[in-house]
């Protein structure tokens, strides 16, 4: 058995260091679609959150029951539960909402972060860090979809979550809230995001080198190499 | 066998489970779902009839057609729910007519995925005013860039002319439709 990791860890993870749309780049089909306003990106995110942390637990409780050769028919079945608990509630109590996610809704069944948290973790896992991990994982979503549909609805049609915070005088820019809107947010987000990071770890690179130079034995390393 | 034996168990418990759950939330749900769809409709026949009080439904026509009357049950006129393709989809409205189908009450855009901030201008008050109280033989028409001169005119929106002129073609479809059904004694 490999160390486990520690609760709060199993969390955390989905937030940055694995987030499921920068750094898994998984999920881009509701990513893309749905962002063109705030809400529409916190709803959608939401749901998926529900489908995945109650998938996960199932998923995580009945995992040694499944044999192997039909397990990814059963986690699709239990999704695809899920997915619908989620769409006949939103048609049921939030039609306005429902209508504006349309068939986004039904298609969180193929959403691969979902499914991917099913193989990769919740298959192997004990139910309370299934649902820790999800947990992170829906949050991790969250993030993402919350600030690209708040960029592209600031830009695209002056407002955030539907509140006007951009003048008048401001022309919104369309394209922001059509698909090629999407792909630019999303690119321009990611190339930033990666270029801290890739930033952060030259600096530490350079601050672990320069202390091993100091150290003879990093001198003499060094010397050989020469 | 073992196996192929609990492959079957496992894939079937979890299908019956699944779908009673399903089928009980489905009791629920569907006829809050019903209800819903039952509202937007009728605030969308409401909206298209303004001075309407009561509304039912006509039966004997093979397309969904209301029927409106005022406060005394006077037939007003009809809301007409009609649909037709947009500059990049279908489009859905709610056509508000009166009683001898010449004059159009209001129009109201349901369902549209126009191009944001040009095409869906054609749900936006300025354009829907334009068919309050147009008339409507033999056709609505529309003009481009210049104001209309005739009264059975509408001015196309710049930027979105395909979707002005979609939204007139669905009035004038809707309304063929409905003129046929009554010289017939459909809808009577």
């Amino acid at each position: 058995m490999k160390k486990q990791v520690s609760l709060s860890k199993e969390y955390a993870k989905g937030l940055w260091d694995q987030n499921p749309v920068f750094k898994q780049v998984l999920g881009m089909c509701p990513t893309l679609a749905v962002t063109v306003s705030a809400m529409n990106g916190i709803a959608m995110a939401l749901a998926t959150t529900f489908v995945l942390v109650f998938s996960s637990f199932i998923i995580s409780l009945i995992r040694k029951l499944i044999p192997s050769q039909v397990r990814i028919a059963s986690y699709i079945v239990i999704i695809a539960t899920f997915v619908t608990i989620v769409d006949l509630v939103m048609r049921a109590q939030f039609p306005d909402l429902s209508k504006a996610l349309g068939p986004y809704i039904p298609l969180i069944v193929v959403n691969c972060v979902i499914l991917g948290r099913q193989e990769a973790f919740a298959a192997k896992n004990n139910p309370l860090r299934s649902v820790l991990d999800a947990l992170g994982m829906g949050t991790g979503f969250m993030l993402a979809l919350a600030s690209l549909g708040g960029i592209r609805e600031i830009i695209g049609s002056r407002t955030l979550l539907g509140m006007q915070v951009l003048p008048d005088a401001f022309e919104p820019w369309l394209v922001m809230i059509l698909p090629a809107g999407a792909f630019l947010t999303l690119g321009l987000m990611m190339g930033f995001l990666n270029s801290l990071v890739e930033r952060r770890k030259r600096r530490d690179e350079a601050a672990v080198l320069a202390q091993h130079m100091r150290t003879p034995a990093a001198a003499m390393l060094e010397g050989q190499e020469g | 066998m073992k196996t192929i034996v609990a492959m079957l168990v496992t894939l079937s418990l979890i299908g019956v489970v699944s779908g009673g759950g399903l089928a009980m939330l489905s009791s629920w749900a569907d006829p809050l779902i019903a209800a819903n769809k039952k509202a937007d409709t009728e605030r969308a026949i409401f909206l298209v009839q303004p001075s309407a009080k009561s509304y039912e439904k006509v039966e004997k026509v093979a397309f969904e057609l209301y029927r409106v009357f005022d406060e005394t049950k006077n037939p007003l006129g009809y809301a007409l729910p009609w649909e037709g393709n947009g500059f990049q989809g279908k489009v859905r409205m709610m056509v508000g007519v009166s009683a001898d189908l010449n004059t159009i009450t209001a129009i109201e855009v349901l369902d549209q995925v126009e191009t944001p901030g040009l095409g869906t201008k054609v749900t936006e008050e300025p354009f829907r005013k334009q068919f309050q109280g147009l008339v409507a033989v033999p056709q609505v028409d529309w003009v481009k860039g210049v104001p209309p001169t005739k009264e059975n005119e509408i001015q196309t929106i710049t930027g979105a002319t395909i979707s002005s002129k979609a939204i007139v073609g669905i009035v004038n479809d809707g309304l063929a439709h409905l003129r046929k059904d009554m010289a017939q004694g459909g809808a009577q």
